[in-house]
């Protein structure tokens, strides 16, 4: 599953698995190594146990069995204030009876760092988040926004070289969101810590991380750069759980040089890249993003199978058109297309030729 | 509205704000908001009413007894009239008898001689047979009035018992605040103290605090890890051990105290499993009850609750992810507890300790139960003197001193920690 492949990892889990109940495994067997410096999120729906990945890191929990490294050595009998690292909740935890200046100072003082050296530590990290300024102030006083930034600086006031992050973003609004996550970002590059964030939100996972580790039923689906998951999806859950997907069911009919033929269930044939497929005759569902549909025939390869299409439904989005389609008996054949200059507005009940680069189309496992 | 907002140049004007049609904007809310004002005060009628009958007019009769009796200035008006014409210290001589036979006199006619001589009674004891028995044949008393008094009962020419009387002769007086302090008037109307063996208020006061802080730690004590399991167990277990804390709610006071007297009486189980046990020998059966550890023993259970709810309130809205986050940034447990979780939890200890100190300091039923003679409280003094020596004015003089103690208390506790903090549930 590690695509990278390095044989050891700033962060390591080494075959993890933990159960709460004896019963049932939220995590299985888990096999996870990152460099130092790398953004990894764990993204996944509730319950896919990459939470209980995150705590088990911290310390909150432990492993039922295996081993989780940090720089080498084993952390599992590690306490959770002696791990050294960094963390920020979903609620923020800002401790509401200290001022935002007192709040960061309670990481330095726990390690008995001297009031001066404190003062500067605390102005600096202020400073960090565009909050100076601000230290007189209680939690209660600030906004989501500013409370988030002070949960932040508050992480990384004592240096440590991994922070976690746990859906840090959630409570605020969809602006601020995405502020945020560039700052964030941009903090991550410039003080080169190693950061694991966990979120559902799979737009934020692909605009901040260096690789995503998508998580479902206790086990890591795919881990790979925020573009190959996206282009490239490994099996059908990661093709529909990151970005919006059409999939058409139906059976490989021939596979030739890294091209399969598919035959759908209501008898066209398409072109696909074969994925996790066995071969001629398997069941399979193949799936396509919406912007890679065409159906201009200048922009649909010359060698590529097309298909009917009826149009539904045309929705103007600004800077893009969204079109629902009927396609092989389906009605929620989404094709999407950019608002350029001279573009074409398709109308409800034309009917059109689709195709797409066989590229595009990914043969995937039938779930 | 839209129109008038646009043509008229009002509202934005430089000055006061004024509305559309140019009246002040601060009266114009006035107006509309006083019909709301009128309803809600008369919503809260009734309560108000209420709580003044049941509530503010008996405290107040209740104050104003603890320094005003007019027993003696009533049915005395000729000594009283003679007491304020001669100054302290002036010999009584046959005119004061004269007065004083005139008003024996006309409490027999009235019948009120009793109620006379209990009031004198109050600050000299064994003087109120003294006024009955001379009332009851005042008929026969003839000038010279001295000699005639004097011949009918010593005790009227003493120097003290002249004191007492003009004291008595004003109806406003703090005598009743000095006795409930261990204090006394002597004959020259200086402020001494009682004699050793009759100074038994302030002793009581300390003891019902002390013994009132006592039980304050100890439900603290007892009530914080239950008050955290609470909080922090699933909600089926909290559910379940939240009954066992409020079962003593709903078993009679009566029965609470009751069992303890089985459990730490001499012969009681406790007693017996210690000496089954071999722990304490049969000769030296502990005495768990009717003493001052009785008192502490059952008050500590009965008042229990009233400190975990507080603190129950105050824990379970913090969130698990302060201690987390104290941990992960370096605190061990301890640490976390102490500069994160004990803080939070402050005005939780603060209301259950203001609430089971101030519910102590006025209890009476457990400790005149179990209490035996050490284990009294204050509040069992004052029902003595309510109900068994009928002297009301000194038991108001020792509940208003209670009161003003709880109310210094409570003064204090806004000071240090702030009336808003209080959270009761």
């Amino acid at each position: 599953m590690d695509g990278s492949g390095q044989a050891r990892g700033f962060v390591e889990f080494d075959r993890v698995q933990k159960s709460y109940d004896g019963v049932t495994l939220v995590v299985k067997d888990l096999n996870l190594a990152m460099p130092k410096g790398e953004f990894l999120t764990l993204l996944g729906p509730s319950g896919s146990g990459k939470t209980t990945c995150l705590m088990m890191l911290a310390g909150f929990e432990t492993a039922t069995h295996g081993e989780i490294r940090l720089d080498g050595r084993p952390i599992t009998q590690v306490p959770p204030h002696r791990r050294g690292i960094g963390m920020v909740f979903q609620n923020y935890a800002l401790f509401p009876h200290m001022t935002v200046a007192e709040n960061l100072a309670f990481p330095l003082e726990v390690r008995g760092i001297g009031r001066a050296a404190r003062e500067e530590k605390v102005r600096r990290a202020l400073d960090m988040v565009q909050m100076a300024g601000f230290g007189g102030r209680r939690p209660a006083q600030l906004s989501g926004g500013q409370q988030q930034r002070i949960a932040l600086a508050r992480a990384l006031v004592f240096e440590p070289e991994l922070v976690l992050m746990d859906e840090p973003l959630g409570a605020l609004d969809k602006q601020l969101r995405e502020r945020m996550q560039f700052e964030i970002k941009h903090l991550h590059e410039r003080l080169g810590i190693t950061v694991v964030y966990v979120t559902h939100d799979q737009s934020e996972a692909l605009t901040m991380s260096d690789r995503v580790a998508v998580f479902n039923d206790g086990m890591i689906q795919q881990l790979a750069p925020p573009d190959e998951l996206y282009e490239r999806p490994a099996n059908s859950f990661v093709a529909q759980f990151i970005g919006e997907n059409n999939r058409l069911p139906g059976r490989i009919e021939s596979v030739e040089g890294g091209r399969a033929l598919v035959r759908l269930d209501t008898g066209e044939l398409i072109d696909a890249t074969p994925v996790n497929v066995t071969g001629p005759g398997a069941r399979t569902l193949v799936s396509i993003r919406p912007e890679r549909v065409e159906f201009k025939p200048d922009q649909i390869p010359a060698d590529a199978h097309t298909i009917e299409a009826e149009v539904l439904e045309f929705i103007y989005m600004g800077d893009s058109f969204r079109t629902r389609l009927r396609v092989a008996g389906s009605d929620d054949f989404i094709m999407k297309y950019r608002n350029a200059a001279g573009q074409r507005r398709l109308e409800p009940g034309e009917r059109v030729t689709i195709g797409w680069s066989p590229a595009d189309a990914r043969a995937l496992d039938m779930p | 509205m839209a129109q008038s907002e646009a043509s008229s140049p009002g509202p934005e004007t430089a000055g006061a704000l004024t509305t559309a049609d140019g009246r002040p904007l601060a009266a114009a809310l006035a107006r509309a908001s006083a019909r709301a004002r009128r309803r809600a005060f008369l919503l809260v009628l009734p309560l108000l009413a209420f709580i003044l009958v049941t509530f503010v007019l008996p405290i107040g009769q209740m104050l104003l007894r603890s320094v005003h009796n007019d027993a003696f200035p009533r049915n005395m008006p000729a000594l009283t009239a003679w007491f304020s014409a001669n100054p302290r210290g002036t010999e009584p001589g046959e005119d004061a008898f004269a007065a004083l036979a005139a008003d024996l006199k006309g409490l027999r006619a009235n019948r009120t001689a009793g109620e006379v001589g209990t009031r004198v009674n109050y600050e000299f004891s064994g003087t109120r047979s003294l006024f009955t028995a001379t009332a009851r044949n005042a008929e026969a008393l003839a000038p010279p009035y001295r000699e005639a008094l004097l011949a009918a009962d010593p005790a009227w020419g003493d120097p003290r018992l002249w004191a007492v009387m003009r004291d008595a002769s004003r109806a406003i007086t703090p005598n009743f605040y000095l006795a409930a302090l261990d204090r006394a008037r002597d004959e020259t109307g200086a402020v001494v103290r009682a004699p050793p063996e009759r100074r038994i208020y302030v002793l009581l006061f300390e003891r019902t605090f002390l013994v009132a802080g006592v039980i304050t730690a100890l439900t603290l004590l007892l009530g914080y890890p239950v008050a955290h399991l609470l909080a922090t167990l699933p909600l089926r277990w909290s559910n379940l051990l939240m009954i066992f804390v409020l079962l003593p709610f709903w078993t009679s006071l009566l029965v609470r105290t009751t069992a303890w007297i089985v459990l730490l009486q001499g012969q009681g189980v406790v007693n017996n499993v210690l000496v089954a046990l071999g722990i304490v020998p049969d000769s030296g059966r502990l005495s768990l009850i009717y003493n001052q550890t009785g008192t502490i023993i059952a008050m500590t259970h009965i008042l229990l609750p009233f400190m975990i709810l507080p603190l129950y309130s105050v824990m379970r809205p913090i969130p698990p992810s302060y201690t987390r986050a104290a941990r992960s940034l370096g605190a061990s447990s301890w640490t976390a507890f102490r500069r994160i979780y004990f803080p939070l939890t402050l005005p939780g200890i603060a209301a259950g300790g203001l609430l089971v100190f101030i519910l102590a300091v006025g209890y009476y039923i457990t400790p005149a139960l179990v209490g035996g003679a050490s284990g009294q409280l204050i509040s069992n003094l004052i029902a003595f003197h309510m109900s068994s020596s009928l002297n009301w004015s000194l038991a108001a003089a020792l509940a208003a001193i209670l009161l003003a103690a709880v109310l210094l208390l409570y003064w204090l506790y806004d000071r240090l920690i702030g009336i808003d903090n209080l959270k009761l549930g």
